[in-house]
């Protein structure tokens, strides 16, 4: 019955006729679902079905505007189908159900080609709003901390609601033009019957440009915020991160750079005072 | 019988669904609602907008939780994750009795986030009693769970939807959240009479109300939650009110969702159902 109500819709957004092993549909269902003077079984399943697939394609429309404006509404809808065929819910919430879909496009480029790099960074940039949403937000790395702790062993972690992203596309930039005056993210979970897929038309965004760009996507006041990072900043932010103690992290940072090193103390710090004020940083238990 | 053991001992009065095109109102003019019902899963979240909104409402009102993913009928156990979320969520918002449906949804981890009905066969009822205990146990809360509206039925049930549903109840010795309109979408699509349901169930187990509008197309109809209750499910309730005491009741609206004003009036127009029942004091199987 699982199978029966997940199966993909057929064109029209009917139940597909015929069952994966060349049967028809209507015999399979037959001697499990009730006809009524109404209804055949196929018909009855047929409800079910739709409103499994209407439920989850307007959730991942909901999660991924910029994506849907990028691809326009055909090409869009036909990763999606193909993303739930392949990948289906396997959490609880519906909050999760894009996680997969950046790895998702990056193995099916066929289905976003030729801009299967735009999709990409577009996906990856609106789950980590999907993250800087709702994932949690730890305790703060503290001046107090930083002054009790050895300067040279100490390392850090960033807060788990958020992500930083190297990006080929301005992302930020074409994501706040389409998300202009949304204030959710998502549809919230209900009981409710989703009847049918949204037919809102997206709203032209403008292009989306060609930019090499670090940036970070977090929340604060618990609102979402995106902020460009200059490339060593962000190279320092990864490998506090990855948990690295804050000598070698500023090494690797400052690789190649052309800062005098009075200069490249000065952005360090700089960096660190912003990153504690916007609270990124935590204490990392070893 | 209206405070019972399976809603806590409370008496909570009509509450409307926390919704979030609500929140501003809510938060800014603080209206007289006597309980707010959550859909669990919305909240069960590390942090963020919907935990800081969630704690504010907490100040000031009673919260109880629903939730839509348990599904009780499914074969898996339950996801210890899952539990897990949902307790530290019960700690916060100290819901009285936690609710979810008499369903399936989930089949070896994949998720179908929707309310899928079950034969109404003794294995599954025993079987989806067990978990009923299973999760009632880990949360150390009482649980009601909800008959769901149905679009079909399965040549496997041996019984009825309500013999089903007072099964599964007596074998968890849980609370049942009787869902009014659910039971008129249903009788609708699978041609029996709504009262029959309402009279032939433990009335002293319901521990809380649902209603709901709904939306009838050409063949069938559709628990759409988009609607005000439609008459004939304030029948109902009125009916379900005299048999099982004036119960803690909930409005659910949830697409298209009008003001909170009209969501909330919508709601209060049960208090005249309640007082019509409580005038009349019929028994059982009298009102068709």
């Amino acid at each position: 019955m699982h199978q029966a109500v997940t199966r993909p819709l057929a064109p029209g957004d009917r139940t597909d006729r015929v069952w994966s092993d060349g049967r028809k549909t209507a015999k399979v269902i037959a001697p499990l679902v009730k006809a009524n003077d109404r209804l055949e079984a196929i018909e009855r399943l047929e409800i079910y079905n739709r409103m499994y697939w209407y439920r989850i394609l307007d959730c991942v429309a909901d999660d991924c505007p910029g994506l849907r404006a990028f691809l326009g509404d055909e090409k869009f809808w036909k990763l999606a189908n193909a993303y739930l065929a392949t990948y289906p819910s396997k959490s609880y919430t519906l909050r999760n159900l894009c996680s997969r879909l950046p790895k998702f496009i990056a193995e099916r480029p066929e289905l976003t080609a030729p801009f299967t790099k735009q999709a990409l960074d577009l996906a990856r940039f609106e789950w980590a709003q999907v993250v800087a949403f709702d994932d949690a937000a730890l305790p703060r790395l503290t001046k107090k901390a930083i002054k009790a702790a050895n300067p040279e062993t100490l390392r850090v972690r960033l807060q788990p609601h958020l992500t930083l992203l190297h990006l080929s596309y301005a992302a930020d930039e074409y994501v706040l033009a389409v998300k202009r005056g949304d204030v959710a993210l998502r549809g919230e979970a209900s009981q409710a019957v989703v009847q049918r897929r949204e037919k809102k038309k997206t709203q032209k965004s403008g292009a989306l440009k060609e930019e090499a760009i670090d940036v970070v996507v977090h929340r604060s006041d618990f609102s979402i915020y995106y902020k460009r990072l200059e490339p060593e900043a962000a190279r320092l932010l990864e490998a506090l991160g990855k948990g690295l103690p804050l000598p070698a992290a500023c090494a690797r940072a400052m690789r190649g750079s052309k800062l005098s090193e009075a200069e490249q103390a000065a952005k360090i710090q700089a960096w660190f005072s912003l990153w504690m004020r916007l609270g990124w940083l935590c204490p990392r238990e070893n | 019988m209206p405070a019972n053991r399976f809603n806590n001992h409370t008496e909570l009065g009509i509450g409307v669904g926390l919704r979030v095109p609500h929140y501003r109102h809510i938060l800014s003019e603080k209206p007289t609602v006597a309980w707010f019902e959550i859909i669990s899963e919305n909240f069960m979240v590390d942090g963020g907008r919907p935990l800081q909104v969630l704690d504010k409402i907490l100040e000031q009102y009673q919260v109880v939780q629903h939730g839509v993913s348990m599904y009780f009928g499914s074969a898996d156990r339950p996801d210890r994750t899952h539990l897990q979320k949902l307790k530290r969520l019960v700690k916060r918002t100290k819901t009285p009795w936690l609710s979810d449906h008499l369903c399936w949804g989930s089949v070896d981890g994949t998720y179908t986030h929707d309310l899928l009905p079950m034969p109404y066969t003794f294995e599954a009822a025993k079987r989806t009693a067990q978990k009923i205990r299973e999760v009632r146990d880990f949360l150390e809360v009482p649980i009601c769970v909800e008959n769901v509206s149905s679009y079909m039925e399965f040549h496997a049930s041996e019984m009825t939807e309500w013999e089903f549903l007072s099964e599964v109840v007596e074998l968890a010795d849980c609370g049942i959240l009787l869902d009014v309109n659910n039971i008129y979408v249903s009788s609708k699509n699978h041609d029996f009479n709504p009262y029959d349901y309402i009279d032939n169930i433990p009335h002293d187990r319901v521990g809380q109300m649902h209603v709901a509008g709904h939306t009838k197309f050409e063949k069938y109809i559709l628990d759409t939650h988009d609607h005000p209750v439609l008459d004939p499910v304030w029948k109902m309730y009125r009916h379900a009110t005299q048999l099982c005491g004036v119960t803690a009741t909930l409005l659910e609206w949830d697409d298209r969702i009008p003001s909170f004003d009209e969501v909330h009036n919508e709601a209060l127009k049960a208090n005249q159902f309640i007082d019509q029942a409580r005038a009349e004091h019929k028994k059982p199987g009298k009102r068709r």
